[in-house]
């Protein structure tokens, strides 16, 4: 691993860090929203290089992570049905459900895929007419365009024999969520750029109105984090609340207009529990009622699957920005990547493992 | 997931009514749905999700971001991830 101070752009990113700390003058708690920027950060040493004034709170934006115990649940009884060939992104493997993970149910004969992408699904239900091809579909606005052409895909070529098991969240209602809560200690957020690079950036202007809080899209590369940051402290130091684009070459204000077209063709909003957080309204996507029979939910009825956490985990807090990964008792203790105890410890994505995997050492 | 590597459009071509292209990351050409982004060309770089062209970007800021990867040793990373390497899910993300 290489860290962010030796590399071609050292003396860029020392700018912004000087920058930063000369124009701040007091503390702020910025909350980097997505899971692949808070990676990159812990990664890359980009926290280590901000002045004390500025701490980074790592939001709930990795999907992974907030996808509730019950519906890694109802994948794992649709999985070890018979027949079943079930499909999912490699990360979802470990992640713990209440007694075991697919990883495990996959050790012991159930037939369980991990696909680079929903397509890869839809062609193994072509390959197999024979067999129930059920596609695990998680994540964020980036994930959902592919997700959502996935099931119109199959839906036009009359795969009978393909369904998905949903579970999409959404980045403002969390942003909402977390601005609405009691202590909550985020002045500011850099939003998650590839989110943006899907919905565009037209979603934010009246939530940084509603709670004064700036908000500024960023991207994911060290310098590009230095900057969105330098412009967050910029806004708080001159009392401003903005949105602001730091990742323009990436993100329009419209963002993929024909993505979002297909997102609201297939899928509807919903209230969605988050792992570790719980019930936020309309912070979800479900498909909607004109895919309704490719809902692996309903053609599986698991739909009353209850579900218990580890006690020992508080990814809900860690989630939630109001505890450091390596404040958790069990972290680098009970809970390493490879003996998972909640999912922020499981995805590259997830703070828990960001941290551990960077060897951030735990607090005794 | 985010940590998206550009990839340039190589060639395009028609899947049963779906636009679909070869893409090469870093020497690693995969078959990605090119239907969001009804504009880009062959020669065009794109940022990838899950196997969908999401946006464009220009020439210099992709090689930028290639160049940057690999100093900072992240270009494997996220190649395994577009290989789709079997993993026990801990590299592979979505
Ligand atoms: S270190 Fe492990 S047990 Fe502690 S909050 Fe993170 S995932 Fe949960």
């Amino acid at each position: 691993m290489k860290h962010l101070a030796e590399y071609r752009d050292a003396h860029t990113a020392r700018r912004l860090a000087a920058e930063i700390r000369r124009i701040v003058t007091r503390p702020w708690a910025i909350m980097e929203v997505c899971g692949g920027q808070t990676h990159s950060i812990i990664r890359n040493g980009v926290d280590q290089l901000l002045p004390p004034e500025v701490e980074l709170i790592h939001g709930p934006g990795c999907p992974v992570c907030v996808t509730p115990l019950e519906t890694i649940d109802r994948a794992l009884a649709v999985a070890a049905k018979p027949g079943v060939i079930f499909c999912s992104f490699g990360d979802m493997l470990r992640v713990p459900g209440s007694r075991e993970n697919l990883f495990s149910i996959k050790g012991r004969g159930a037939d369980v895929r991990v696909v680079y992408s929903p397509l890869d699904a839809v062609k193994l239900a072509k390959e197999h007419p024979d067999r129930e091809v059920v596609f695990l579909a998680i994540g964020f606005e980036t994930t959902a365009p592919a997700n959502a052409m996935a099931v119109k895909l199959a839906k036009q070529q009359g795969l009978e024999n393909f369904s998905m098991l949903v579970s999409h969240v959404l980045v403002p209602p969390a942003i909402e969520a977390i601005m609405r809560s009691p202590g909550n200690r985020v002045n500011a957020f850099l939003a998650a750029g590839h989110v943006c690079s899907v919905m565009g950036t037209w979603q934010y202007p009246t939530l940084a109105e509603r709670f004064s809080v700036p908000i500024v899209v960023t991207g994911f590369e060290p310098l590009d984090l230095l900057e969105g940051i330098r412009r967050t402290v910029l806004q708080l130091e001159e009392g401003r609340h903005e949105v602001e684009n730091a990742y323009e070459r990436v993100v329009s204000e419209r963002g993929n207009e024909p993505a979002q077209a297909v997102i609201a063709e297939v899928f509807t909003s919903m209230d969605r529990a988050w792992r570790g957080i719980g019930v936020i309204p309309s912070s979800g996507w479900r498909l909607s009622d004109a895919y309704h029979d490719f809902d692996a939910e309903i053609r599986f009825d698991v739909g009353d699957v209850t579900a218990t956490e580890s006690p020992l985990c508080h990814s809900g807090e860690v989630l939630k920005g109001t505890l450091k990964p390596n404040q958790c008792p069990a972290f680098g203790k009970e809970c390493t990547p490879r003996t998972p105890l909640g999912a922020t410890m499981v995805s590259s994505e997830g703070a828990c493992a960001a941290y551990f995997n960077a060897g951030r050492v735990g607090s005794s | 997931m985010c940590l998206a590597v550009p990839g340039l459009v190589e060639s395009i071509h028609d899947a049963n009514g779906t636009r679909m292209g070869r893409v090469n990351f870093g020497g690693v050409v995969k078959e990605i749905c090119l239907a969001y982004l009804p504009d880009i060309a062959v020669g065009d770089y794109t940022i990838v999700h899950v196997g969908f062209a999401i946006s464009k970007i220009d020439e210099a800021s992709a090689l930028a971001t290639l160049k940057t990867f690999e100093e900072l040793g992240l270009l494997e990373e996220g190649l395994a991830e577009i290989r789709g390497d079997e993993s026990d899910g801990e590299t592979a993300g979505p």
